[in-house]
């Protein structure tokens, strides 16, 4: 298609060549106009498949910590996920503690992952490949250090949720959560 | 095929297998279109348009609707309250059905005013009729999907037409229900039956399409092509002029989804489906009508459903009842009248629809429903005695005479 282009062609009127800018201006605006356009009226139809309100709505979690005796573990449901809830010993407390830093993967201290030492919160989610690890129940597989062990790939956490051994990349993640008073929490 | 031009050397190795340049050049650039198409001309690449919008908006609500008969209703509430912008695209969806038949029926029309049915196009006339069947029963099926009471109760009634199929309608109704009644199993499938059709229905268009551009568009003088010179490439004379059209349209359908939403629909559809209790008024949606006041009009069950089933499939032979050889029905006197009765009758059919089948609504309707079937079956008898018009020798020469009548 020769008069595709808006270049004048060979024998063209001198009207033709004095419409010829005009005509680009015609075409680049309406395809600009178009192109913008279009892609405005996807983003309803991308953000129509974020969560929704009422999703948004449940996506924080209260607990009540008042129950928990020292050494149990409970598991809570926050955003479609498992939140594992420890109620420490001192042992333990001080076993995460002593960990050297230099040691391990994820590099952090029990202090960075907890607000009151007695309890760790984080999400019972394996960093490898989202399988939930064993270590809430009694029975429950610990691994090697006392924490979490995930049967799937043989990622093993110790009591502060971090990696210690095994193809985990990260530690356990600390969701967000605040205490209400002494004994509440609310997760998110 | 012509080979598309072009010096790109990816483009020419691509094309040399798989020739989509050259077939988009030849199909939608330099795609030969007769000159003196008008703006009735529009309507198909409209329904076209409208098509991918319905697909697309219908992708999206499908995501978040629920079919089943407890939670539909909720989940399309959810959609509209809930959902980050679901209210547009249900009302995108909604309206857009609408929009659709008021597209479709123009170009319907525009077809039997300038005989587009006619040889060499009997096919890509039997064609669109069928993509027009598939669209009401998708059309149906989807205002069953909100669950509402006129969801409910048209779909009672609409299945109950089958009913009356002598010995075996009362199997076939519960076979189309799954159950003894409108029901969980009738969403369920009605939705599948909903997301499927408009697959088939695309399929039906591309179909359409590829007939349409065998022997290229009809025009309004329904004159054949003679020489290239009654011909105009269709980019971009004909691109700019659809997207001029879109542009009108879409004001308008836009003037609905964000001002008018309701304005199609029935109050009543916000009742979630009861099945205890019939709504006082019902009335099918209005892209129904004419054919629901045929039904009512005979006052037998199984012959209304005839009359009704064969009001669509007349259209079917209407290439073969039409026996004049001339298309448009500026050069036939007679037909042009009888189509325009034809036209506002369809229109007060409508209108009968929606009104209470008694007295003088149901004799109206009756000479009505006479006219519509007397329409097409004197059509033969009419292509026999009307004196035609002398036609135009050639698009070109009458083109230029517009022209040259333009710089007197």
């Amino acid at each position: 298609m020769s008069d595709n282009s808006n270049t004048a062609p060979a024998g063209a009127t001198a009207e033709q060549i004095e419409n010829a800018p005009r005509r680009d201006f015609l075409l680049i605006s309406t395809t600009t106009l178009g192109f913008t356009g279009v892609g405005m009226a996807m983003w309803p139809f991308i953000h129509s498949i974020n969560p929704a309100k009422d999703v948004l709505a449940l996506a924080s979690t209260e607990v009540n910590l008042e129950a928990i005796e020292v050494g149990q573990a409970v598991t809570v449901m926050w955003r479609g996920k498992p939140v594992f809830i420890r109620h420490r010993s001192e042992e333990e407390i001080a076993e995460a503690a002593s960990v050297n830093i230099d040691d391990l993967r994820d590099k952090q201290t029990d202090a960075d992952r907890v607000q009151k030492p007695e309890w760790l919160i984080a999400v019972g989610v394996c960093t490898h490949l989202g399988c939930i690890p064993s270590g809430q129940k009694l029975g429950d597989k610990k691994g090697d250090f006392g924490g979490w062990f995930c049967p799937c790939h043989g990622s093993h956490y110790d009591s502060s949720g971090r990696i210690r051994k095994g193809p985990a990349p990260f530690n356990l993640r600390i969701p967000e959560y605040t205490f209400t008073d002494e004994t509440s929490i609310v997760i998110g | 095929m012509k080979r598309m031009q072009t010096n790109n050397r990816l483009l020419m190795w691509i094309d040399e297998r798989l020739p989509i340049f050259s077939y988009s050049n030849e199909n939608l650039v330099s795609y030969p279109t007769p000159k003196n198409l008008s703006y009735w001309w529009n309507y198909g690449s409209i329904a076209g348009i409208v098509l991918v919008i319905m697909i697309v908006t219908g992708i999206f609500l499908a995501m978040n609707y629920q079919p089943h008969a407890d939670v539909a209703f909720q989940s399309v509430e959810r959609i509209v309250r809930d959902v980050n912008y679901g209210w547009l695209l249900r009302n995108l969806h909604s309206n857009g059905a609408s929009m659709f038949f008021i597209v479709v029926y123009i170009h319907i029309f525009r077809g039997l005013y300038f005989g587009s049915y006619k040889a060499p196009r009997e096919l890509l006339w039997m064609i669109g009729v069928t993509i027009y069947v598939a669209m009401m029963a998708t059309a149906f099926m989807g205002y069953v999907l909100p669950w509402g009471q006129m969801s409910f109760w048209g779909a009672t009634v609409i299945t109950n037409l089958f009913s009356a199929i002598p010995v075996i309608g009362d199997y076939i109704v519960v076979w189309i229900w799954g159950g003894f009644s409108v029901d969980a199993p009738t969403i369920n499938r009605f939705f599948v039956w909903h997301y499927l059709l408009p697959m088939i229905l695309f399929m039906l268009v591309v179909v359409h399409m590829w007939a349409l551009h065998i022997h290229k568009s009809n025009n309004p003088l329904g004159i054949e092509i003679k020489s290239p010179a009654d011909m105009m490439p269709f980019h971009p004379f004909y691109t700019i002029k659809d997207l001029y059209g879109l542009g009108i349209f879409m004001i308008i359908y836009m003037y609905f989804v964000f001002f008018a939403p309701d304005f199609f629909g029935e109050p009543d559809n916000y009742i979630p489906a009861n099945p205890m209790v019939t709504p006082p008024h019902i009335v099918p949606e209005w892209y129904f009508l004419p054919f629901y006041a045929i039904l009512r009009a005979i006052p037998d069950k199984l012959g209304g459903v005839i009359a009704m089933g064969s009001g669509i499939l007349v259209l079917y032979i209407l290439p073969w009842l039409d026996t004049s050889k001339i298309r448009s029905a500026t050069y036939r006197p007679i037909y042009k009248q009888l189509f325009w009765i034809f036209v506002a009758n369809a229109l007060f059919l409508g209108w009968l629809g929606q009104k209470p089948a008694e007295g003088a609504y149901l004799i109206m309707g009756r000479l009505s429903t006479a006219y519509y079937f007397i329409f097409f079956f004197i059509l033969p008898l009419v292509g026999k005695f009307e004196k035609p018009k002398q036609l135009p020798v050639s698009i070109f020469e009458e083109v230029a005479k517009k022209c040259r009548t333009k710089e007197d």
